[in-house]
């Protein structure tokens, strides 16, 4: 098609937005993490701004708690990915085994959670996890077993059992619309070879699919990476949570309660860096095993 | 397959079920009890469903129906607004040819990597200057970027629309504009019903932007009020059975929403992952 100007108005209004909540953000986080705020000597007189170079990097990487919050978010993503593809993978290839029945309402089941709020779905869970209000702490007492759920050494599988609760169904869902585009004859063929059900499960789908696996990899390591809500809420109930005990709390922390806003620029220079290089990595990987 | 593998299969699908399903049908119930039965052990309390419902609407002089009222605006006419934007650009991208389109393309999806927290302190910072902090917009309009839309307004274009039938409505003498208004966003129908759910779920389970941009609890949608709620629940018990109510009654709007549109989300979902 020809016009140019019925091209750039359907474009505008994204691209107006694109430019407004994430180019110039983008661009003033990056270039607020090379400032810092000055105050003048006794605390008289205004505010300067003025450039400090990699002054805020230093700090935030010399920082124990900062370090701390990337190494928990890293060992959530070690968790939490692997159980959520193996997880949702394993449901989607039983549904599609065709042996499993009442197919419609498991998935219907399986992905409610999805359509309850992420702060919604820690606060259940929060109840969950507390004694006194848990029927699942309950159920443990009685068989004489005591498990606190925001322990030292629990909080972060709890959290991880949040986000899989929630996410579970809805990258099963992914996953099932991709296996029952795998072509019949293909599946025909392998039981014709011999294969059976586990093996063509496993040999035959399973590679067919590689590339919803790899989109839902994706999206699930960026969305960890964020990781914000579930802990915020968690931390008004457990003192093992700290106000930076993920870099997007740090972030929030630097920013709106020590109003360092060079600091929590710098942070989240940080972590785009490093979401961005993951993500890369995580692809190179993939299109090499591919090719 | 063997009747061993048969059950195997039913019993792991029917765990995976419960799993997903009995933290739900706690809500429902915990919603039914009063707060003494709530901290007794027994599943069944004395039946308090509508006196929780009442002080669910009485508590903090009925700032839930207000958040509520919030939350609708937010989420329906933002996520309406967003699917439209989306779509016209992701049509844009299909139809139209012109220099760098692919690199453009490639920042689209770009953005969808950058992480929220990210973006927030400078547009915070953004909205104190323009003076929006704490009003309306400063919730309403980051929330209509959606570069994931555009991904699948895209795919959506080059499916549904065929080029054919704009080449057809330009013969007749119709304009770009106008064909598109008129014949390619009817094709784009159940694509942008996609959009819309999309985007529904996400803004109503925005909850980082609000906690940023926010101070007045009028403006407050229900999940960063409830969030408060509950802190305040740390210290006086009473606010438990109303948190629980108020996440009972935040949860139906999506589970509706879904249950109607059901076919549409399939649809997308499929789009976006098997392309």
């Amino acid at each position: 098609m020809k016009s140019k100007l019925a091209c750039a108005v359907l474009m505008a209004p994204f691209f107006l937005l694109l430019v407004t909540v994430f180019l110039v953000p983008t661009g003033t986080a990056i270039w607020l993490s090379f400032f810092a705020q000055d105050q003048p000597g006794l605390g008289f007189g205004p505010e300067s701004t003025v450039f400090v170079g990699l002054r805020s990097y230093v700090a935030v990487l010399s920082d124990p708690t900062f370090r701390g919050g990337l190494l928990t978010v890293v060992l959530y993503c070690l968790i939490y990915i692997p159980l959520m593809v193996a997880g949702a993978l394993t449901l989607a290839l039983l549904l599609d085994s065709g042996v499993a029945k009442l197919r419609s309402w498991a998935q219907m089941s399986l992905y409610l959670p999805h359509a309850v709020p992420g702060i919604i779905a820690a606060l259940i869970w929060l109840y969950l996890y507390t004694p006194g209000l848990s029927p699942i702490i309950d159920l443990f007492a009685k068989g004489d077993i005591h498990v606190n759920f925001l322990g030292l050494n629990t909080v972060l599988p709890s959290i991880v059992n949040i986000a899989l609760w929630s996410n579970l169904g809805y990258n099963m869902v992914i996953f099932y619309a991709a296996l029952q585009a795998v072509p019949r004859e293909v599946l025909e063929a392998s039981v014709v070879d011999g294969a059976g059900p586990v093996k063509q499960a496993l040999r035959i789908k399973t590679p067919l699919v590689r590339g919803a696996i790899f989109t839902v990899g994706i999206f699930t390591l960026i969305w960890a990476l964020q990781l914000f809500t579930e802990p915020v809420l968690l931390s008004q109930s457990t003192p093992m949570i700290s106000a930076r005990f993920s870099p997007s709390m740090y972030i929030y922390d630097a920013a709106f309660t020590r109003n360092n806003y060079g600091l929590a620029a710098a942070a989240s220079v940080i972590l785009l860096a490093f979401t961005v290089a993951l993500s890369y990595a995580v692809t190179r990987w993939t299109n090499r095993k591919a090719a | 397959m063997t009747l061993l593998g048969r059950t195997t299969v039913n019993v792991v699908v029917g765990v995976a079920v419960l799993y997903t399903l009995l933290p739900v049908l706690w809500l429902v119930l915990a919603a039914t009890k009063d707060v003494d039965a709530l901290f007794n052990s027994d599943l069944f309390g004395d039946f308090a469903f509508v006196e929780n419902v009442k002080n669910l609407f009485a508590m903090d002089k009925g700032l839930y129906g207000r958040w509520y009222v919030n939350s609708i605006l937010y989420a329906v006419i933002g996520a309406a607004t967003s699917a439209f934007i989306s779509i016209a650009a992701g049509y844009a991208f299909d139809k139209y040819s012109f220099r760098h389109k692919e690199k453009l393309f490639g920042l689209v999806l770009a953005a969808v990597m950058v992480p929220q927290t990210v973006l927030a302190l400078p547009l915070y910072l953004m909205a104190s200057g323009t003076g929006l902090v704490n009003t309306f917009w400063a919730v309403f309009i980051p929330a209509l970027f959606n570069p994931f839309g555009v991904y699948l307004g895209r795919i959506f274009s080059q499916g549904y629309v065929p080029d054919e039938v704009l080449e057809a409505a330009r013969i007749d003498g119709a304009g770009d504009l106008g064909t598109y208004f008129k014949v390619a966003l009817r094709m784009l129908g159940p694509g942008m019903v996609t959009l819309f759910l999309f985007q529904l779920t996400t803004i109503w389970n925005n909850f980082f932007l609000p906690m940023v941009m926010l101070s007045d609890q009028l403006l407050y949608p229900v999940s960063l009020g409830l969030y408060q709620w509950n802190s305040s629940a740390t210290v006086s018990p009473e606010y438990y059975p109303v948190v629980i109510m108020g996440s009972l009654f935040a949860v139906l709007p999506l589970i509706l929403a879904f249950m109607l549109l059901q076919r549409f989300w399939r649809a997308g979902m499929t789009a976006g992952a098997v392309k």
